[in-house]
């Protein structure tokens, strides 16, 4: 069986065939010759290039872009810092090392062993970091021991240093090592494992930019792992240094004034959208992360019902109450229907059925005093006359139910209601019953603190709303601007005509609400000599009915909102307050005026060319009182009944005070009193100054 | 006409040379990888062997006039396996689009597109019955060749792509080419390579720098040429009785690129040194003259042409490896023929042996 097409009985030429086998030869003795030339000629010249021949490509790690306040004060800094790695391949005894590696670098023998048995499967020539911030006495203890532990390398790197006490923690963000999800993820496509990389809020938005290009060296050394010189060297690109909108002393301020409570405050210049201070609490220690964090206080970071992680200035989203009645008004001035009603408030209005409460009976009623009297019933009914889709249609022009596109990750959209909402959402027709509680921004309406910010200082700004943001934009390269654009959409810059009259008209009544005056809701926040306005909100989390059941705990406190600016128009700051289970909404609307008393404070100042304010220190007062109590006491008298004690005042109230006693207070008791004093300039000092004097009780 | 065919008839003294080199080539992988991730290699390398023996022993059963009769169908096939590589089929991996995946394993078509085209180029010039050859017969051999070769640098794989030339040259040197043909022929091949290689449109940059880095080395040690410069070292320091298994500083400090395969010659010097490498060489050089030596008995013009088709294959390989290893070649992805590991070079050199055989058995035949 052999195939037709095949032709046979020709055979090569011998000659060809020799050829072939000559060439053969010749390529053999080729080869040959120059293994010669390589083995026997050269050896030596090879064998010392063997020799020293110990190229280590060493990593040179870029230092991370520094952050600045917006007056160029450093806000973010790095720090040299020292890692210890061992590499296994260096060594044949490395197991025998690890007793006196472990006493030399201060490590947990047991722990050191378990590092190393994590990375059992890597190739001997991976570095396993063993001990990082290392001290100049444990690198003297490497430098002395490189012979004896050969295994043991350092690298040089920058770490990141945060400012202390979580200052403008949820802005700045944090780094670590970027995770294998990342990996995954296109957007960390030119990152490698082991790399830092920044994990929220500014850090993470502008990590491309901040974290620079790392460069590497290739360290010859020799056979017994000592650095005989290098061979080339890739110099590191530093990150960009990024100027942040932020005012340290506005953020400062803003801090104080959020103290330990839990909620957010967001100070923005509604003229250009520059954030001049982001507060959210509780709060948590950057710090912490730049050195890796450890496992426990990640969890309890992470399982804090509290959420220290999340930035409640973008991410919080809750019903904003009353604040959104400036909305109401703003819709019922431009559609003609607000300036023509005058209502009577008794407390309350129910057309559909149920009854809806005011908080008080307000009496006569109209645009002009329901802004500061927060009339419930005033709104409930502008709601019923402009109806949902009218209020959804200028609610989402205004932007709720919208993100900003501020620059930092992670922002929440709120929500805006509307019928189609509904029935998409929940298949049911709207009621003209829920309109009601639209007006009064309660419902389904959520917000954000920065939303809020953005939307009325849009609207004291006549309609024009801006795009919030953290960094300016004229240090960024254009098509990073471009794409960091891209990446965070939003309602943005906008504009929404409003018509002066009806501006006036809703300016005016924010300037009445902290203005003291019978039914004003924030009276208390006054601010003498400054024209600050805003409107106050008070959302509750559950029904009256509910509240009476569930006993009234702290934790059923409604959330309270304050949204101030000064002036009144086209004002050159809004404050966005959020407190949650804050009770009372005079409450975040005194925060929000401690925010615009140091903003208006420090433009004087600088007006007039005067130094900055120093915090005052606190200043020791005596006094002396008569008990309260029943004036026909049995047995007390007038002399047994006064008391007397030493108080110390700081300029936001008493921040200690020693015991009422009928003797004199004892020396130690003072100065017990006064180094409580003189630490809590800070925060806990806000606590005092919130409640009303605080006397101890007899 | 026909008789049994007898294992008697078998090349056992080629077998044998084959056994040692394959040994050595265990031998060296596993001193390789010793100390990475790739330990198991060595081991792998024995199953690889060992089914390569096998299969070239089925081959070898076959007559080699039906494998031919294969030829134009395996052709078809092989051309329709490397569009299914340059397809989203293609399992992509250091670089280059260049295997696929079938089940657990990745197989590179490429390499037996190599044997295909041994028996392609062998059945077309014993068709010319050995006469001189027109023009027009040379350009068909050429577009035979070309065609895969083509499909191939697209994957990109350079060094598999210069190896099916020696095929066609074989091909042609042996198949009738005249002087004056293979005169003109040259010339206008060097104006081709020179006309491709300032084009800068058929090579990609990396391939001019891996290919002219072994000129001069030290000008380039972080690129191309540290791997040359690494694998001169690792020879030269090997000297004449090298540094003993498992103990060469190159190899074994991670200093020699991919020690278990391109560069497998460089880790056996360094470790075996000059005595050890002109083993090697030498072993090769038996292997080569006994397959030319079977070319010559064969029985006929085609069984002599796959013969020498295999062994201008594998001569290629061994120079441009060996030379790369040296320095005195390109650093062009070559794999040393028996040597270096991998599953697709292993098999495709048996069973190209295996036909080889069955050439050798069939020499009384007809």
């Amino acid at each position: 069986m052999v195939s037709g097409s095949i032709n046979r009985g020709e055979k090569l030429s011998t000659v060809k065939l020799t050829v072939v086998q000559y060439g053969v030869l010749l390529m053999m003795l080729a080869l040959a010759a120059g293994l010669w030339r390589l083995q026997v000629l050269n050896v030596e010249s090879y064998r010392a290039l063997a020799e020293q021949n110990r190229i280590r490509k060493e990593p040179i790690l870029a230092p991370r872009g520094k952050l600045f306040d917006r007056e160029n004060r450093l806000v973010v800094d790095n720090y040299p810092s020292v890692t210890c790695f061992l590499v296994r391949e260096q060594s044949k005894s490395v197991d025998a090392d690890l007793p006196l590696i472990a006493k030399g670098l201060d490590l947990d023998l047991d722990q050191l062993r378990a590092t190393l048995h994590r990375y059992r499967t890597e190739p001997g020539y991976q570095p396993i970091p063993i001990k990082e911030d290392v001290t100049a006495d444990e690198q003297a203890f490497i430098a002395a021991h490189r012979n004896e532990l050969p295994e043991l390398e350092t690298i040089d790197e920058e770490r990141r240093l945060y400012p202390r006490d979580s200052f403008a923690a949820q802005l700045i963000g944090y780094v670590g090592e970027v995770s294998e999800e990342d990996l995954n993820n296109p957007r960390f496509a030119y990152y490698e494992p082991g790399d830092v990389v920044g994990k929220a809020g500014v850090e993470e938005t502008y990590d491309e930019l901040l974290r620079g290009q790392d460069g590497s060296r290739e360290v010859v050394v020799d056979s017994r792992g000592r650095e005989v010189g290098y061979f080339g060297i890739q110099h590191a690109v530093p990150g960009q240094d990024l100027k942040l909108t932020i005012d340290n002393d506005l953020q400062r301020a803003a801090e104080l004034a959020m103290g330990d409570r839990n909620g957010a405050i967001v100070a923005m210049d509604p003229r250009n959208g520059e954030i001049l201070a982001l507060v959210s609490r509780p709060s948590f220690d950057p710090n912490e992360f730049a050195v890796k964090i450890g496992r426990s206080d990640w969890n309890k970071l992470v399982t804090d019902p509290d959420r220290p992680l999340m930035d409640k200035a973008i991410q919080a989203q809750l019903a904003p109450g009353s604040t959104f009645k400036i909305l109401m008004s703003v819709a019922g001035l431009q559609e003609g229907i607000a300036q023509n009603m005058h209502i009577v408030c008794n407390g309350g209005w129910g057309p559909y059925g149920y009854y809806h409460h005011c908080d008080e009976k307000h009496g006569a009623v109209d645009i002009y005093n329901a802004i500061p009297y927060s009339c419930d019933t005033f709104f409930y009914m502008l709601g019923d006359k402009l109806g949902i889709d009218r209020i959804a249609k200028y609610a989402t022009a205004f932007g709720y139910g919208q993100k900003t596109g501020i620059d930092l990750p992670g922002e929440q959209a709120g929500l805006m209601p509307s019928p189609d909402w509904l029935i998409k959402n929940f298949h049911h027709r709207w009621y003209p019953d829920e309109t009601l509680d639209v007006a009064i921004g309660q419902g389904a309406v959520e917000a954000t603190p920065m939303q809020l910010a953005r939307i009325i200082g849009g609207i004291a700004s006549g309609g024009h709303m801006v795009r919030p943001h953290v960094v300016f934009p004229d240090q960024l390269p254009k098509d990073f601007y471009k794409s960091l654009l891209d990446s965070f959409p939003g309602s943005g810059d906008a504009y929404v005509p409003i018509d002066p009259a009806n501006w006036d008209i809703i300016t005016n009544g924010m300037a009445e609400v902290t203005q003291p005056g019978m039914f004003h809701t924030a009276g208390s926040a006054h601010l003498e000599g400054i024209d600050f306005a805003g409107k106050t909100g008070t959302a509750q989390q559950m029904s009256h009915e509910a509240l009476e059941k569930s006993g009234k705990g702290k934790g059923t406190y409604p959330n309270v909102w304050f949204v101030g600016i000064t002036p009144r128009r086209n004002p050159e700051l809004v404050v966005a307050v959020l407190w949650q289970n804050g009770e009372f909404s005079y409450y975040p609307a005194r925060l929000a005026a401690r925010v615009v008393e140091a903003y208006v404070d420090k433009k004087r100042r600088e007006a007039h060319n005067l130094p900055p304010a120093k915090a005052a220190a606190p200043v020791e007062v005596g006094a002396v009182w008569s008990a309260p109590g029943p004036q026909t006491g049995a047995n007390k008298t007038t002399a047994q009944r006064i008391e007397g004690g030493r108080f110390f005042v700081d300029s936001h109230g008493i921040v200690a005070e020693n015991g009422p006693s009928a003797k004199p207070a004892p020396k130690h008791e003072a100065k017990r009193a006064a180094s409580p004093a003189a630490a809590s300039r800070g925060t806990s000092s806000q606590v005092a100054a919130m409640s009303p004097m605080r006397r101890k009780d007899p | 006409m026909r008789r049994i065919l007898s294992f008697r008839d078998f090349d056992w003294a080629l077998l044998g040379l084959l056994l040692l080199l394959c040994t050595l080539s265990v031998l060296e992988v596993h001193s390789a990888t010793l100390h990475t991730r790739f330990s198991s290699f060595g081991t792998r390398q024995i199953f690889w062997i060992a089914a390569g023996i096998a299969a070239m022993f089925v081959f070898s059963r076959i007559d080699y006039h039906r494998v031919l009769d294969w030829a134009p169908w395996a052709y078809g096939f092989g051309l329709l396996a490397l569009a299914a590589v340059l397809s989203p089929l293609g399992h992509k991996a250091l670089g280059g689009r260049r295997w696929i995946k079938l089940g657990p394993m990745l197989v590179q078509p490429s390499e037996f597109v190599k044997l295909v085209l041994i028996l392609a180029v062998a059945r077309y010039f014993a068709n010319l019955g050995g006469r001189s050859v027109t023009w027009k017969e040379i350009f068909k051999a050429f577009a035979l060749v070309g065609i895969p070769m083509l499909m191939v640098l697209k994957q990109p794989d350079l060094g598999t792509t210069l190896t099916y030339m020696p095929i066609l040259i074989a091909g042609l040197f042996l198949g009738g080419i005249n002087l004056r043909q293979s005169l003109i022929l040259l010339t206008v091949g060097a104006v081709l390579v020179g006309g491709i290689w300032s084009s800068g449109r058929f090579l990609k940059s990396y391939q001019k720098a891996r290919l002219t880095a072994f000129v001069n080395p030290e000008n380039d040690p972080r690129g191309s040429g540290y791997q040359v410069l690494q694998s001169e070292i690792a020879v030269g320091s090997g000297g004449i009785w090298g540094k003993g298994l498992e103990n060469g500083s190159q190899t074994q400090g991670y200093f020699l690129p991919i020690p278990y395969t391109d560069f497998i010659f460089a880790a056996f010097s360094e470790e075996h040194g000059f005595v050890g490498a002109i083993s090697v060489l030498l072993l090769y050089f038996l292997i080569l003259m006994r397959l030319i030596q079977n070319a010559q008995t064969a029985a006929d013009l085609s069984g002599s042409l796959i013969i020498m088709g295999i062994v201008a294959v594998l001569t290629f390989q061994i120079a441009v490896n060996v030379g790369m290893v040296i320095g005195l070649m390109p650093v062009t992805g070559i794999p040393l023929p028996l040597m270096s590991y991998g599953g697709s070079s292993v098999l495709f050199t048996f069973l190209a042996l295996g036909v080889a055989m069955n050439v050798r058995m069939r020499r009384f035949v007809n």
